[in-house]
C-alpha cells in the first residue's frame, strides 16, 4: 500500500500539475458540492417542520452570497491568486498574516492550473464554513442576519484563515520558519472549514439564546427532535459522496499528491466515518437502551470532519481509530453542551463540526510521524481558539446590533416559514398545539 | 465574564506563539506551547459559564 503523502516545508505553488491531474482535480470539485448538500439536508432534517423551508432556502442564500461575497473581497483577503501578502518582521522571522491579491479575481484566467483548483476548492470551503453556523441557530436565527453573517465571514474571517492555513501565511510557513514537520496541515478544510464553522456555531448560539421553551424555568431542558429523520440520514449518504469528492480534491490541491496515494485518502475517510458511525452507535445504545438516530447521523458526520483534517496524512488503522474517538466523543459532548451547559444546538454543529474537526487535526499531528508536525497542529488550533473565536465573537456581536440575530417571540411561535417567508414547507400538514411552551 | 474569558483566549495565543520564538528545543517549546492552549482553555471555560442560562433568568 503507498504511504500516505506528506512533504517537507511549504506546499509547491508553482508545482506543474499535469492535464490528467487536472481534469481530476476539477471532477472531483465538480462532486463535492454534495457535501454541502448533505450538510443542508441535514440541519434541515434536525430543525423543526414549522422552519423547514426557511432553513433550506436560507442555506442556498448563504451559499449565494459567499460566492459573490469571496469574488468582490474575500479571494483578495485569502491572497490565493497570488501576490506576496502583508508581512510583519519579528524574532528574526517573517510573519505573513494577510493576503493582498488582486480584487473581482483579477488574473483567474491565467492561473496556474493548481491556483485554478484552489479558487475553487476555496469557494466551495467558504459555502460550507458559513452554512455550518445555520443549523445551530435554526428556528430562531432571522434570515437577513444570517446572510449578513455569511458575508462578513466571507468577506474577512475565512480569508484571513485561509490565506495563514492554505495560501501562503505564516501556519503553512511554519515548517520552513520554525522546523515543525511541514507546517500547519489541513488538506480538507477542517480548520479552514469545520473549526471555524463550528465555533462560529457557538458564536451564534450565545448571541441568539436558546429556542423558546427549551430551558424551562422548572425542570431539564426540553427536548426538541429534529423534525424528519430521513432528511438527516439521506443527507449522510449524499455528504459522504461529497466528503470522498472533497477530501481527495484537497490531496491534489493542498499537498500536491500524487494520484497512486488517492485511493487511501477515499478509503480512510470512509473509515473515519464507519468507525465513528459505530461508536455512536454502540454508545447510544449503552446509554438509552437503543441506538438514537439523529446522534448516529451526527456520528457520521463527525467522523467525516475528523477525516478532513487526517485522510490524506494516515495509515487506515489510524483513520479508524480517529474516527471511533470522534463517534464516542460526539453523544457525550452533545449531551455534556445541552444539559449541563445549556448550549442549544440543534443540529449539533459546535460538537460535530467544532470539536471533531480539532480533535482531527490533531489526531493528524499524532499520526502524521513528522518530526514537529504535532507541534504544528497544536499551534494551528491555538490560532483557531486565540484569534478566530473570539474575531467572530466580536464580529458577530456588532453585527447583532445593527441586524438583530433572533427572531421575535411572535416569529417563534408561528414558525420561520410562515413568519419569515409567508408559507409552509409542508401546506398539507396540521398544526397541532406546541406543548413545549409552557 | 462572558468577555473576560473572550479576552484571555488571545493571551494564551500569545504565549503559544512566544513558545515558537523563544525555545528552540523541543521539549520546553511544546511545554510552553502546551500552557498556551491551557490558558485558552480556562478562557473558554469561563466564556461558556458566562453564557450559560441561569435558572429563572433570562430564559425566553
Amino acid at each position: 500500500m503507498n504511504a500516505p503523502i506528506l512533504s517537507t516545508g511549504a506546499a509547491p505553488a508553482v508545482l506543474v500539475m499535469s492535464e490528467a491531474v487536472f481534469a481530476l482535480g476539477l471532477a472531483l470539485l465538480l462532486v463535492s458540492p454534495l457535501a454541502i448538500a448533505g450538510v443542508a439536508l441535514i440541519n434541515t432534517g434536525l430543525g423543526r417542520s414549522r422552519s423547514a423551508a426557511q432553513a433550506l432556502v436560507g442555506s442556498l442564500a448563504i451559499v449565494a452570497i459567499t460566492a459573490i461575497v469571496f469574488a468582490l473581497v474575500g479571494a483578495s483577503v485569502a491572497g490565493v491568486l497570488g501576490g506576496a501578502g502583508w508581512s510583519f518582521h519579528a524574532a528574526g522571522k517573517s510573519w505573513n498574516w494577510i493576503g493582498n491579491g488582486p480584487f473581482l479575481l483579477g488574473g483567474f484566467g491565467a492561473a496556474t492550473p493548481r491556483t485554478q483548483l484552489a479558487v475553487v476548492f476555496e469557494f466551495l470551503s467558504v459555502a460550507m464554513a458559513a452554512l455550518i453556523p445555520w443549523g445551530s441557530g435554526a428556528d430562531r436565527w432571522r434570515l437577513t442576519a444570517g446572510c449578513a453573517a455569511a458575508a462578513v465571514l466571507a468577506a474577512f474571517v475565512f480569508p484571513l484563515a485561509a490565506h495563514w492555513i492554505w495560501d501562503g501565511g505564516w501556519l503553512t510557513a511554519l515548517g520552513i520558519n520554525f522546523g515543525l514537520g511541514a507546517g500547519f496541515l489541513d488538506p480538507g478544510g477542517a480548520a479552514t472549514v469545520h473549526a471555524l464553522g463550528g465555533l462560529s456555531a457557538l458564536v451564534v448560539v450565545w448571541i441568539a439564546g436558546p429556542r423558546r421553551g427549551k430551558f424551562p424555568k422548572e425542570g431539564l431542558s426540553t427536548a426538541m427532535p429534529g423534525h424528519n429523520a430521513v432528511y438527516v440520514l439521506f443527507g449522510c449518504f449524499v455528504a459522504l459522496a461529497g466528503w470522498l469528492a472533497w477530501n481527495a480534491a484537497g490531496a491534489i490541491v493542498w499537498l500536491c499528491a500524487p494520484l497512486s496515494t488517492l485511493p487511501l485518502t477515499v478509503v480512510n475517510t470512509l473509515l473515519c466515518a464507519s468507525s465513528a458511525l459505530a461508536a455512536t452507535f454502540a454508545v447510544t445504545r449503552i446509554r438509552f437502551g437503543k441506538p438514537d438516530a439523529s446522534l448516529c447521523a451526527n456520528g457520521w458526520l463527525a467522523g467525516l470532519v475528523a477525516s478532513s483534517a487526517c485522510a490524506a496524512l494516515v495509515m487506515p488503522g489510524a483513520a479508524i481509530f480517529i474516527g471511533a474517538i470522534a463517534g464516542v466523543m460526539t453523544p457525550l459532548l452533545v449531551e455534556l453542551f445541552e444539559l449541563a451547559l445549556s448550549i442549544d444546538d440543534p443540529s449539533g454543529a459546535i460538537v460535530v463540526h467544532g470539536a471533531s474537526a480539532l480533535w482531527g487535526i490533531l489526531a493528524a499531528g499524532l499520526f502524521a510521524h513528522a518530526a514537529g508536525q504535532f507541534l504544528a497542529q497544536l499551534v494551528g488550533i491555538s490560532a483557531l481558539l486565540g484569534v478566530f473565536l473570539p474575531l467572530v465573537y466580536l464580529l458577530f456581536a456588532s453585527l447583532n446590533r445593527i441586524v438583530s440575530f433572533r427572531v421575535d417571540p411572535d416569529g417563534e411561535r408561528i414558525g420561520m416559514d410562515l413568519h419569515e417567508l409567508g408559507g409552509g414547507a409542508y401546506p398539507e400538514f396540521v398544526i397541532h398545539r406546541d406543548e413545549s411552551y409552557r | 465574564m462572558k468577555y473576560a474569558g473572550l479576552l484571555v483566549m488571545p493571551a494564551g495565543f500569545f504565549l503559544t506563539i512566544a513558545a515558537l520564538v523563544m525555545f528552540p528545543d523541543g521539549a520546553a517549546r511544546a511545554a510552553f506551547a502546551a500552557c498556551g492552549l491551557a490558558v485558552e482553555a480556562m478562557g473558554l471555560a469561563v466564556a461558556v459559564r458566562g453564557h450559560m442560562v441561569r435558572d429563572g433568568e433570562g430564559r425566553p
